[in-house]
């Protein structure tokens, strides 16, 4: 992590910490919209302006208007790219039953690989992975933390 | 891992005895005067003694084979053990015939005393059980085994001794498998462990190199069913415990998970997840032949069949949230039974047939809970941060699950233990494993 982002981190922290204090009802801070996770710690990069992952609510598998964009790109970035081949890594946060959760990461990767599809990527680029909640990228118990690992990360597979 | 299960054979002796039906055990409610009994020592001949010495590096087999006993009795909530430090008569005499005011006088009601001896290569255990009050013979058994399985002695002792006392089969000659954990909770690795119930002779079946998940025994525990994600690819194996030899179960084009056995031992049932879609499906272990048991757009897991073959209860969001279900065999009658506020899983319906084991979440805090087949009668065990995954003890009156704590703000302070609790919800116990431990599973009597 460079100096950079841990400005931006620090920056963020004291902006929610405002916020909360400022209007203890308001959800909406710089990291999280409702309980979907919009910040970017986590986040990598398959190219320039092309992020690898995508967040979702509570016990959802529905595709937020920013996940439908980051996808957008992703499918974008995939056609120039044609000869790459994708797997979709669904994940769920530590709240919740071991095997409805392995479920739960099924359907997660496989909106995003729906909507990849619709935007014109083959079935046959994409392969599906869940992990449940064996794979957690923050290993907090805190709705920050569990908001960054309730994702579906798309990673190169070749 | 191989050959642990070779010398499970043990005999039986009956030594005839004059029982009368005397003192009783009531574990229908939370015990909160546990019986007080004393556990003697086994008396151990000299010659005896210095040969099994030599063979299992113990002392006194005699002591160790009581402590077994009375460690089973003590962690059962419903036996007080008295200290052996009070006893007054020794270990032999009392075997041929106690003084039962000596033992009265330390407010025993019940006495265990026995003889150890080693024949022709061969540990010979007896034991009496007597009423104190009484001044009677309840109960007499000779066990003759291999010196090395001297354990499962305290343990097949402590089943004959806890059916007499309370008219239920026991659970103590029993193995738990489990997960066993280590490392970073993002990098989490993960084996198969088997041990006995009371937590000795653990084993493991896997060496972590692949995650493993939910194993589960088939009903003669030479079996296990679990998720293995191998190449990266998560399917459901079986494993053979004794041979160690593994096979994928079906030949699915993507995730099987939640497998268990039917009662009969003869189909794995599971889920299959595709296209963002989990349903229930069973594959017959003989001839190979899959057969789907749900077919609807939600996500159907965690299936459980009554012990009569004849249910199965699932876990299902088909309602737009997780909830339990439960269906004939057939995938038929599908009927919702969870209507209480919060987030329902992990149903396992009971040995006993009468009541479903489940996981609730609701509020934040995740439950261990039982209800009525029909959903009716719903009784909470316990709250906690995280717990989930019950599974019954084979006489269907303690469950064993596993809990989770929370990591702290400095990324320190996360466990996963394993956990038992009485149906009544009382005697909550910490189940000792050497590493981290998830995902339980309680084996049926080894022995019967």
């Amino acid at each position: 992590m460079n100096l950079n982002k841990i400005l931006k981190n620090a920056l963020l922290v004291a902006i929610a910490c405002l916020a909360l204090s400022a209007c203890a009802k308001k959800v909406s801070t710089g990291q999280l919209q409702g309980d979907v996770y919009t910040g970017t710690d986590t986040v990598e990069y398959l190219a320039s302006g092309v992020p690898d992952r995508v967040f979702f609510a509570t016990n959802e598998s529905v595709l937020t208007t920013k996940s439908r964009d980051t996808l957008r790109k992703q499918a974008t970035w995939l056609r120039k790219n044609s000869k790459i081949n994708i797997v979709l890594e669904g994940h769920a946060d530590e709240r919740g039953t071991r095997e409805y959760n392995l479920a739960l990461g099924e359907r997660r990767a496989n909106a995003a690989k729906d909507y990849l599809m619709t935007y014109g990527i083959s079935s046959d680029r994409i392969s599906v992975i869940s992990y449940g909640k064996e794979r957690p990228v923050d290993s907090g118990s805190n709705p920050l933390s569990w908001s960054k690992n309730r994702r579906s990360v798309t990673v190169k597979a070749n | 891992m191989i050959m642990f299960f070779r010398y499970f054979l043990i005999l039986f002796f009956l030594i005839p005895t004059s029982s009368l039906a005397l003192i009783e055990v009531d574990i229908s409610r939370g015990n909160l005067s546990p019986l007080p009994i004393a556990v003697s020592p086994l008396s151990l001949d000299k010659a005896s003694k210095q040969s099994l010495k030599k063979i299992l590096k113990k002392e006194d087999l005699g002591s160790e084979i009581s402590f077994v006993v009375e460690n089973n009795l003590k962690k059962s909530g419903l036996f007080n053990p008295l200290n052996k430090d009070s006893f007054l008569q020794k270990p032999d005499i009392a075997h041929l015939k106690p003084r039962f005011e000596d033992w009265a006088l330390i407010k025993a009601q019940a006495l265990i005393t026995g003889k150890v001896t080693f024949v022709d290569e061969k540990l010979r255990v007896e034991f009496r059980l007597w009423d104190v009050l009484a001044a009677k013979e309840m109960m007499a058994l000779a066990f003759t085994t291999v010196p090395s399985n001297w354990r499962r002695v305290g343990h097949i002792i402590t089943d004959k001794i806890y059916e007499r006392l309370t008219g239920e089969k026991g659970y103590f000659d029993t193995r738990i498998i489990y997960v066993a954990e280590e490392g970073p909770k993002t990098r989490r690795i993960k084996k198969l462990g088997i041990m006995d119930q009371d937590g000795f002779n653990t084993k493991y079946l896997t060496l972590g190199n692949e995650l493993v998940l939910t194993p589960r025994f088939n009903p003669t525990n030479q079996m296990v069913t679990y998720l293995s994600y191998f190449r990266n690819l998560p399917r459901v194996y079986l494993l053979d415990i004794e041979t160690g030899i593994q096979e994928v179960v079906g030949d699915f084009p993507g995730m099987t998970f939640a497998p268990r056995f039917s009662p009969d031992g003869k189909k794995i049932i599971m889920s299959f997840a595709q296209d963002g879609n989990s349903d229930i499906y069973t594959m017959d272990l003989e001839n190979r032949i899959v057969e789907r048991i749900t077919n609807h757009p939600s996500i159907d897991t965690s299936p459980s069949y009554s012990p009569d073959g004849k249910y199965i209860c699932f876990n299902s969001d088909r309602s737009g949230y997780q909830q339990i279900y439960i269906m004939k065999s057939d995938g038929s009658n599908v009927k919702r039974i969870s209507f209480g506020k919060g987030l329902y899983g992990t149903p396992v319906w009971s040995p006993r047939g009468d009541l479903i084991a489940f996981t609730k979440l609701h509020k934040g805090k995740f439950y261990i809970g039982v209800m009525r087949t029909n959903g009716k009668g719903e009784r909470l065990l316990t709250e906690n941060f995280y717990q989930e995954a019950p599974s019954w003890s084979p006489n269907g009156r303690v469950l064993i699950f596993y809990r989770e704590t929370k990591t702290d703000a400095k990324g320190e302070g996360f466990s996963a233990k394993l956990w038992s609790i009485d149906l009544t919800g009382y005697n909550e116990r910490l189940v000792e494993t050497e590493t981290d431990a998830s995902d339980p599973s309680w084996s049926s009597l080894l022995s019967n």
